[in-house]
């Protein structure tokens, strides 16, 4: 047989994002990924930082930038990341155990599958989400003290 | 189209794509008349038969069973011949290739990577005694529970959905996918099969069932309800069981071991010879 | 098989950080609300506070718990993400090398700092 001339039609990065037509397991998902890639980075910066305590350097107290309105902002970026990444990670390890995805069933048309098992818990995650996300946003606007 | 039986003109956007003339695929925009009932793959053959007949794509069964008319229909992969014009188009319908796959012409994919991750997977009985499989002397015996184990992951057709829904197929090429490790798990949790820990190499690798984040697109577009993602949560499940050690060993079901013993009845006639 | 090691104990680490890391964030951005381990008084990431964490031994070896786990947790999700891209074996090797390596000096680097910021605090408290 002749080899034949083929189209590679595989999606690349765009395939991550979806196109819109995706449900919410789905945000969630590329959601995660974003936060955690985010937390890293900010925690590497952080290692760094936060070690030069030990020789007597607290950039953190006596430095400019961290006193900047747009630092404040990020760290509470880090924060709502934090808060998202922890509840959802809670979320994913329930279901990649297999604890939240329920026993195998008699597929029967309309379809139930695992996404309809876990929903409840996903919901209550992110809202439980959305509280800290309030009670941080509360103290960075400065007005707990 | 509400009232009925009367037609409307749906613009079917095609992709297109001639791997002898085109360097890249395009699309192609098909005016159609299209009543209540008709099907995408009912549009399809309309537009072969009288717009143009150079249009490819492969189908088979008509009826949600063969798993050959996969393709991207409004951007959701799902089957050209279960899935009613009108439900999901008002005025425009786009028709694609499965993605997440090599396009060999026009909506016809390349499915073979599929075929071959899942063959990789021993997609079969695997048990010590090869004998009693090769030459059956008796029945294994399951009661229902057992077989609803891995029933729902047995529907699976390979038409190819979730692999094309897959956002980790997306950018991996190796990734095992949806399908396989569905089919995967369909014979781990087989009383009958002792094939687990050679399968656990495969699908507990680098590029197997760990590259599942539960986006939960496979589960989403499945057209027979399989729900891949929960077969690949329980398959991670028991790779992680399997390596703890936490897992129960117990050895495949023995024939013979069930209701009526599993003697075969002296009234039922020999199996025809073997033709291969 | 050895992925599902790695994985193991990405989950596993990934639970653990979820309290400590929650205790953490607990402190040090709701602080306002919750006043925990601010002995000073104050913001919580003060000197004065953060002698006093370091000098408490419980914070010296839960920060360098947390180093640890969120290091492995973070640096396998990143390699996780990388592998995803479709690299050849040689470059996947390569790659898990530079975040082993980056990983260890990073968990050096900080579980120094913190038991030098433990002695450091605990002689500045002792006077």
């Amino acid at each position: 047989m002749a080899e034949l001339k083929r189209y590679d039609n595989r999606l690349g990065l765009w395939g991550w994002l979806g196109g819109g037509r995706w449900g919410v397991e789905r945000y969630a998902y590329i959601l995660h990924r974003l936060t955690g890639l985010g937390i890293l980075c900010y925690f590497l910066l952080h290692i760094v930082v936060t070690s030069l305590r030990a020789t007597g350097r607290y950039l953190w107290v006596e430095g400019q930038f961290f006193h900047r309105p747009i630092f404040k902002f990020g760290e509470f970026l880090v924060f709502a990341a934090f808060a998202y990444h922890a509840l959802n990670g809670v979320r994913l390890v329930l279901v990649e155990l297999g604890f939240a995805v329920g026993k195998p069933i008699e597929p029967v048309y309309p379809y139930r599958t695992s996404l309809n098992v876990q929903r409840p818990l996903l919901i209550s995650m992110m809202v439980l989400a959305l509280i800290f996300l309030a009670a941080g946003g509360y103290e960075f606007l400065g007005l707990a003290r | 189209m509400r009232e009925n039986g009367k037609a409307r003109t749906i613009n079917f956007h095609v992709t297109r794509y001639n791997p002898e003339s085109d360097r890249a695929p395009y699309v192609k925009t098909y005016q159609v008349p299209v009543c209540e009932g008709m099907t995408v793959l009912d549009g399809l053959h309309n537009i072969k038969e009288n717009l143009d007949p150079s249009l490819a794509w492969r189908y088979s069964c008509r009826m949600g069973v063969c798993g050959s008319c996969g393709m991207l229909l409004n951007g959701r992969p799902a089957l050209a011949c279960n899935t009613q014009i009108l439900h999901i188009a008002e005025t425009d319908l786009t028709v694609a290739p499965l993605p997440n796959f090599e396009i060999i012409r026009d909506l016809a994919p390349d499915l073979f990577s599929m075929f071959e991750k899942h063959r990789s997977i021993d997609p079969y009985i695997v048990r010590a005694d090869q004998a009693e499989i090769e030459d059956p002397e008796g029945e294994f015996y399951q009661t229902p529970e057992q077989l609803e184990a891995y029933l729902q992951f047995t529907y699976c057709i390979k038409c190819g959905c979730c692999m094309a829904a897959c956002p980790t197929l997306a950018t991996d090429a190796r990734y095992l996918g949806p399908m396989p490790l569905a089919a995967a798990q369909r014979y781990n949790a087989d009383t009958r099969d002792d094939g687990r820990r050679g399968r656990n190499r495969l699908t507990g690798s680098s590029h197997g069932a760990f590259r599942c984040h539960y986006a939960g697109e496979c589960s989403r577009v499945c057209p027979k309800g399989v729900d891949p993602a929960k077969a690949i949560q329980h398959l991670k499940r028991r790779l992680v069981l399997d390596y703890l050690h936490l897992a129960r060993r117990k050895p495949p079901c023995e024939k013979m071991t069930g209701p009526g013993r599993g003697e075969r009845l002296a009234n039922i006639a020999p199996a025809p010879a073997r033709t291969v | 098989m050895r992925e599902t090691k790695y994985w193991t104990w990405h989950m596993a680490a990934g639970v653990a950080i979820f309290f400590l890391l929650g205790l953490h964030m607990l402190i040090m951005h709701m602080g306002g609300i919750t006043h925990l381990f601010a002995a000073h008084g104050g913001a919580a990431v003060s000197k004065e506070n953060s002698l006093f964490r370091d000098s408490a031994l419980f914070f010296t070896i839960t920060y360098v718990l947390l180093l640890g786990l969120a290091l492995y947790h973070g640096l396998y999700g990143l390699r996780t993400i990388v592998f995803e891209l479709t690299l050849k074996p040689a470059a996947e090797k390569a790659v898990s090398l530079v975040l082993l390596v980056a990983g260890l000096g990073l968990f050096g680097l900080g579980a120094w700092a913190a038991i030098a910021a433990h002695a450091i605090a605990q002689a500045g408290a002792r006077g």
